[in-house]
């Protein structure tokens, strides 16, 4: 017994051993698995999450942004702005210097060229690049020196971190792709499946829409870093399987973006081999609260438009009451579990653009709606539907058909009869309500009930344009064949003032007091009713140390830290 | 052949001939077994709401994900509670209660479209077999609408009529119409097709004929003659119809047409399972029963009738 003791302390000591001095390759092998499979390693030919997932393993950014969505450098020295002189006063261009000494895994050195080679290889007219949003409104990418580049744009751009920021807009090597410019870019196919990148692995086999083999970069700039040699990443197969290879079986170390109902999670955690993390980014299930009259009996040019406002959503105290019977604890428990979190706002993050102003919302608090309606005149009646003027409250409460939003509807409608409010509820097929035809009375857009639920979210870590989704003029109506983002017809004349304003501001702390404001006089006005903050779910093996799970750029950005847990 | 009358006086009145029919029917094992069953979950679906009277619609979220009270034979540590004898859904609903408001929905959605698409076929099938006019016409209808796909008309349908219906009988019962009106005139072919082939066959039988030459009319001819002898594939088509209109109601409330979510049919119940049919098999298997057994009963049922209600086939 004291031999087997002594012996499992040593075999202890020895394990330890490599992790306190953390070396390259010492943790042998990891295992990740994405129920999307690559098709190509390259995220300028792809627009596929997959695709720019995986070569983030391999190629990457000058800067990109952490788990709390702050930007930070990655390849650069640090992030330009106006303050350090990088970003210039007019707005109109960023100049990024490099880290020194970075070398690309062949051993040859990353300089300037290849940041400005990236730009032309998308920006080519006959390329067909997935990214080329991300580097619009660029005029110029010039090599100022060795380290460093310079980008040009065409009107002052107040976030000028679109080209060379996060895993969709890598740097890919000038020396390997230089014969893959435009039309030829597709058939370059040894370079699109093995490219020659700075990241942590290196790819060894890539078998498209299958399984690619990677091994540490023997070049990696951090030489304690990564701590696995090896590292196998299959594609393919469902969330379900996924789940299971790493929390039930162990098969796997890494499963990404499980899509599924909290009891499903729960069962497969009880597997005991894995943990589910998950991850927020800025995306609010809500409801629309619709200020126009969605009415059958008016004529299709007034229905649901400015010209015929709502007969009760109108009064914002029913809008309040509404929003108050509400219990956002007992939605997120039902219908998301981890992968939700309450939220009072329509911007939950990034974190510096969270509001804290609107937190009142947390508590389900029936009794004081009940008060508010009695004080703003709707009189309960004998049939337990309040009333004023002749006008009932009943609502028609619309979203798409899924499981959990039906429940939600569920759930609702019996928390708003118990304030005296009538609801219909109606479901849609999710291609219909969000197919935008403007020929259909079921679209989310036309918006032909008095509430409709579903989930919006923005890219990147900049709210502004989302925003601006709720500006007057916005709205969808028939003269713009009902496309628009304002679904609620909301329109305030200090919001767009307001909206003007963080257009021009460059500063991101006055930025993110702007877009404080913007988020709270929505929410103020009871415009939209946010239910729950979702987020992404991932899991990984409880063996696997260092993950952090990130929303606003690849999930394994940082996969050159993690490490064996022993 | 007075004498033989006087002799042969039945001591009893004459038996009605529905006894004959009776007689038979009880012959078919199946038959009976069905329309007991089919009497049974009639009576279930129409007196249980007052003997269980708990609301299918209330949300008792402390009450969810209760297994049915014969999982604790097997499961001791299972979580069921006898005030819910088959258990609860994830929002802490009865599905007991469910099943039975869910059936009352299924069931009259079924009878009603049953009935329209057979009186529709009927009239269709005697009209074009007797009358050789629009004998033409009729089928090439009938071969139009064999054409027509329910789920894109429902769709259609769904669009244009949803509103109007909605705002002169409410949500439920507009809705109601729309999808007895959609099934039953996308499913009275069959049965015009059967019926206008019987009536061409009778057409030509002498007693018809007869008939004819002492001059009945039309309208006497197909009510008096022609229809009584065309009953049995009625009925038989009738029994399919009522199944088929169940399963057709079934299949486009699982596909999320239809209904509202709120509002339950064996269908909806099933299509709400589905997501967690592995944790808890009851939800699915439950109005799976009820849809599969009222099926299975209603067609022993026709079968029985239809060898019932033939007097070629009775007594033998």
């Amino acid at each position: 017994m004291t031999i087997k003791t002594f012996m499992l302390g040593i075999a202890a000591a020895v394990a330890m051993a490599p992790m306190a001095s953390a070396q390259r390759g010492a943790d042998g092998s990891v295992s990740i698995i994405y129920w999307q499979a690559p098709s190509i390693l390259n995220p300028f030919l792809s627009g596929g999450t997959k695709d720019s997932e995986s070569a983030s393993l391999v190629i990457e950014p000058l800067g990109r942004y952490d788990e709390g969505g702050n930007l930070i450098p990655w390849l650069a020295a640090e992030i330009p702005t106006v303050a350090n002189g990088g970003v210039s006063a007019d707005l109109t261009s960023i100049t990024w210097k490099i880290a020194p000494g970075l070398v690309w895994s062949d051993g040859t050195a990353f300089t300037a060229n290849d940041v400005k080679f990236t730009a032309d290889y998308c920006m080519d007219p006959e390329g067909g690049c997935a990214q080329l949003s991300k580097f619009g409104g660029v005029t110029s990418v010039e090599v100022v020196d060795d380290l460093t580049v310079k980008v040009t744009f065409d009107k002052p751009t107040p976030f000028p971190y679109g080209p060379f920021v996060g895993s969709e807009s890598p740097i890919i090597q000038a020396a390997q792709f230089a014969n893959c410019m435009g039309a030829k870019a597709p058939e370059c196919t040894e370079q699109n499946f093995n490219p020659i990148g700075t990241g942590p692995f290196v790819v060894d086999e890539f078998r498209p829409n299958d399984v690619i083999t990677m091994s540490a970069n023997p070049n990696y700039r951090d030489p304690a870093k990564p701590a696995f040699a090896s590292l196998t990443f299959k594609g393919g197969g469902d969330a379900t399987a996924a789940g299971r290879a790493v929390m039930e079986t162990g098969e796997f170390d890494y499963a990404w973006n499980l899509q599924l109902a909290p009891d499903v999670i729960a069962k497969m955690e009880e597997g005991g081999k894995g943990t589910p993390v998950a991850g927020f980014g800025p995306l609010v299930e809500r409801l629309m609260v619709n200020f126009t009259d969605p009415s059958p009996s008016l004529d299709a040019d007034t229905r649901s438009t400015v010209k015929a406002p709502h007969p009760f959503l109108s009064d914002i105290n029913v809008r309040k009451a509404l929003s108050m019977a509400i219990d956002r604890e007992l939605l997120v428990e039902i219908g998301y579990g981890k992968a939700g979190k309450l939220t009072c706002n329509v911007v939950p993050a990034p974190d510096i653009y969270a509001s804290s102003a609107n937190d009142s919302c947390l508590a389900q608090d029936i009794d004081a709606a009940n008060a508010l309606l009695d004080e703003a005149g709707w009189v309960m009646g004998g049939d337990g539907v309040r009333a004023k003027d002749g006008v009932r409250l009943s609502i028609l409460y619309q979203t798409s058909t899924n499981a959990v939003r039906q429940d939600f509807q569920a759930l609702i409608k019996d928390w708003w009869s118990q304030i005296g409010v009538e609801t219909e509820l109606r479901n849609l097929d999710a291609s219909v309500f969000f197919g935008g035809d403007p020929g259909s009375p079921d679209t989310y857009q036309k918006f032909y009930a008095d509430i409709e639920m579903y989930a919006n979210t923005f890219n990147g870590t900049d709210p502004q344009s989302y925003l601006g989704n709720w500006r007057c003029n916005n709205e969808p109506r028939p003269e713009t064949q009902w496309q628009g983002e304002n679904m609620p017809r909301f329109c305030s004349a200090e919001y767009d003032a307001l909206h003007d304003e963080l257009q021009q501001t460059a500063d991101v702390n006055e930025r993110a007091r702007i877009g404080k404001a913007l988020n709270d006089i929505l929410m103020q006005n009871y415009a939209m009713i946010p239910l729950v903050h979702r987020g992404r779910l991932s899991a990984h093996a409880k063996s696997l140390g260092g993950v952090k799970l990130n929303v606003w750029d690849s999930e394994l950005w940082n996969a050159a830290d993690w490490y064996r847990i022993k | 052949m007075t004498d033989m009358t006087a002799h042969d006086m039945p001591e009893q009145p004459p038996r009605s001939q529905w006894w004959d029919v009776w007689d038979q029917f009880k012959t078919h094992k199946g038959a009976l077994m069905g329309g007991g069953f089919l009497i049974f979950i009639t009576l279930a679906v129409v007196v249980g709401p007052w003997i269980w009277t708990l609301d299918p619609q209330k949300l008792d979220i402390r009450a969810k994900d209760i297994r049915p009270i014969y999982t604790a034979l097997w499961d001791a540590g299972a979580k069921v509670d006898w005030g819910h004898p088959l258990g609860t859904d994830n929002l802490g609903r009865d599905t007991l209660a469910k099943l039975m408001a869910g059936g009352k929905v299924s069931m009259s959605v079924g009878w009603v479209a049953m009935l329209l698409s057979v009186v529709l076929g009927t009239t269709i099938g005697v009209a074009a077999g007797y009358f050789k006019r629009l004998d033409g016409v009729l089928m090439r209808l009938t071969d139009l609408f064999l054409a027509l796909p329910l789920l894109p008309l429902l769709l259609v349908f769904m669009l244009l009529f949803r509103d109007v219906l909605r705002s002169a009988f409410g949500p439920e019962t507009g809705i109601f119409i729309l999808i007895v009106i959609a099934i039953g005139i996308t499913s009275w072919m069959q049965t015009a097709r059967i019926v206008r082939g019987d009536i061409l066959a009778l057409k030509e039988r002498e007693f018809v004929l007869a008939a004819r030459s002492i001059g009945t009319s039309p309208a006497k001819m197909i009510t008096r003659h022609l229809l009584p002898n065309v009953m049995s594939p009625i009925m038989v088509s009738a029994t399919l119809g009522l199944a088929n209109a169940i399963i057709t109601e079934s299949a486009l409330s699982f596909l999320g047409l239809g209904f509202p979510s709120d509002f339950p049919t064996w269908g909806k119940l099933l299509f709400d399972a589905t997501d967690r049919m592995e944790l808890y098999p009851e939800r699915v298997i439950w109005p799976g029963i009820a849809i599969s057994f009222t099926v299975l009963s209603v067609n022993y049922l026709g079968d029985g009738l239809r060898d019932a209600l033939d007097p070629r086939i009775r007594g033998r």
